[in-house]
């Protein structure tokens, strides 16, 4: 976290652009429709932003329940974390925004120990079903090794900071940590 | 009297290893002249090419081969399908040939990936000095590293894991012992990139990649080409007796992709394609897993590798553990798996891939792989996975009389 936050502590600043409050707030259906453009001027930017910070992706959602969101077919029920066209499941083109269940255990991990310069190694990348819904993320607040991860470990979803950018806003990660402290010993 | 059979006249397979000295269409003409020769025909002969070379997928790799053995005005398809770019490229001279557009075409797979590093997640952008959002996700900065792995060794250690969390029997040593067996059946391949074999603490010991993957329990970068002539029933019936001999039929072709599932925008599914591959293959050709003398599967990772002795059905559902723990894949099993030493040992030159496993096959079934000879195979698969995703398999038989 604190390398992550001198990497951009020190890089040059810009004009000004809208941020990040919009995004975080609005939980409107088919929010991938567009919303660039809708949000990238700064009239856009209310008077009530609840902090200058913006979520790593859109499909985290903070204020004081911070939880992940995705878009779910209405027909089928298929869930995506992204913007589709249509649902690669059955091909309909009507989403809804749900809430993905911030409880869920580990169904498959890896530990990587070599990867692009710039990604901190070692680290724990995992499959976490969450109710049903299957997400991606790194477990954290865990130590990166085989006797402290297990499949099938309970965890849940947490939050952490990236660091400002030029213009203070924080950008704030997710990843998910043991249910319970004990399960570090084994 | 001719039948709808497809056959496979000439394959031939480069040496997979460092080619410092050869370009990509050095490359590709060796393994082209090789099977042309190993047909006994020529390229005039050929109606059809298909060609692949993924890291070079814009290039025109076709053409740019017929500069080099034949400029004869035939269609080209330059083909780009992940590390299925070579079953591909065999695929669409089959289809060409079984529409009876022309009865003899040419498939070649080529790369050279000697010295690479991780082919995906290999690199990162540094973060923008403002964060802005991009793509799909709307992300405000990479997230290789940060919402999970983009590198292939992680991602299908993941494979791998989550097999074990399902049916249980998996860990580390497990893992590394479906290595030890390539490593080992490597020692007998002289076109093999790597031919050493390698004891369980060497590999456990070695370097960790991406756990439980450590470096000799993934697919070796090298460089590497193969090509095959495949020709019509009816055309073969033409040929030399010693030709029509030493053609191996095949019985099956097929190509997947990936259908929905729940968990697979997260993690690649890799097992859904390989398996309804490996049923349309088996219905093709009439044959069913117990009757194969021979699995050339896609072991990009050793992780990888337990998961398809279920995909491909060559165990109970849920087996795989007690499969591989019978010894069955290693050579003197009774399922014989990756006797070639597989992508961890033999190399991965990625287009090239999904020729040379066939070939690898086609060379038993002809009884002509020496040392390594599996006697009396009569029967075989090849299979490749491209992430992606997109899965291929060939069954192959060995000719009747």
């Amino acid at each position: 976290m604190m390398a992550e936050k001198g990497l951009v502590g020190g890089l040059r600043a810009r004009p000004i652009r809208a941020t990040s409050s919009t995004w975080i707030t609005t939980g409107n259906v088919g929010y991938g429709q567009g919303h660039g453009s809708a949000n990238e001027t700064s009239d856009e930017r209310g008077g009530d932003q609840l902090s200058d910070q913006i979520t790593l992706v859109d499909y985290l959602e903070l204020g004081d329940d911070p939880h992940l969101v995705a878009n779910e077919c209405r027909a089928c029920g298929a869930r995506f974390f992204d913007r589709r066209n249509a649902c690669a499941s059955c091909g309909k083109t009507e989403f809804k925004r749900v809430r993905i269940a911030g409880d869920g255990e580990v169904r498959a991990f890896t530990i990587v120990s070599f990867a692009a310069p710039g990604v901190p190694v070692p680290f724990v990348a995992a499959l976490v079903d969450c109710d049903g819904t299957s997400v991606r993320a790194n477990l954290i607040n865990v130590e990166a090794d085989p006797d402290h991860v297990s499949l099938g470990m309970k965890v849940r979803l947490a939050t952490y900071s990236l660091g400002e950018d030029s213009n203070g806003t924080e950008a704030i990660g997710f990843g998910f940590e043991p249910q319970e402290a004990h399960d570090n010993g084994k | 009297m001719a039948n709808d059979d497809i056959w496979i006249l000439g394959i031939h397979m480069t040496k997979f290893g460092k080619h410092p000295d050869l370009d990509v269409v050095d490359l590709a003409a060796e393994a082209a002249m090789g099977a042309l020769d190993d047909g006994g025909v020529g390229i005039k002969d050929m109606g059809v090419l298909a060609a692949g070379c993924l890291m070079m997928a814009s290039a025109g790799i076709g053409q740019q081969l017929q500069k080099q053995i034949g400029q004869t005005g035939i269609p080209v398809y330059n083909v780009a399908n992940a590390c299925a770019t070579g079953a591909t490229a065999l695929r669409t001279v089959i289809m060409a040939v079984r529409a009876g557009e022309c009865d003899m075409g040419l498939a070649v797979g080529v790369e050279k990936l000697s010295g690479a590093g991780l082919l995906s997640g290999g690199s990162r952008k540094s973060d923008d000095d403002t964060w802005t959002r991009h793509g799909r996700y709307g992300a405000v900065a990479p997230v290789d590293g940060r919402i999970g792995t983009e590198t292939m060794p992680g991602v299908f250690a993941q494979i791998g894991m989550e097999y074990g969390h399902k049916y249980g029997g998996t860990s580390f040593e497990l893992f590394a012992r479906i290595s030890e067996k390539n490593h080992s059946h490597s020692t007998l391949n002289p076109l093999a990139s790597y031919s050493k074999a390698m004891s369980l603490e060497q590999i456990m010991g070695d370097m960790m990649i991406a756990y439980p993957n450590t470096r000799p329990m993934c697919s070796a970068n090298c460089d590497g080409a193969a090509a095959a002539v495949i020709v019509s029933d009816a055309k073969l019936r033409t040929l030399d007796p010693d030709q029509r001999r030493r053609a191996v039929k095949v019985s099956a072709s097929v190509l997947t992709s990936d259908p929905w599932e729940e968990s697979c925008q997260v993690l690649p599914d890799v097992n859904t394609l390989t398996r309804n591959a490996a049923k349309l293959a088996y219905e093709q050709a009439g044959v069913g897993p117990e009757d194969l003398d021979l699995v050339e599967l896609h072991d990009c990772f050793a992780t990888a590798e337990l998961v398809h002795y279920d995909n491909l059905m060559l165990c109970p559902v849920g087996g795989a553990v007690d499969f591989f723990e019978s010894g069955a894949t290693w050579r003197d099993g009774s399922k014989p798996v990756n006797v070639s030493g597989g992508l961890e040992s033999k190399g991965h030159p990625i287009a090239a891939t999904g020729i040379a496993n066939v070939w690898e096959v086609a060379h038993h079934l002809r009884g002509e792989a020496g040392d390594r000879q599996i006697e009396g195979a009569t029967v075989g698969l090849a299979h490749v996975i491209g992430l992606g995703s997109a899965c291929g398999i060939h069954i192959l038989e060995k000719a009747a009389g």
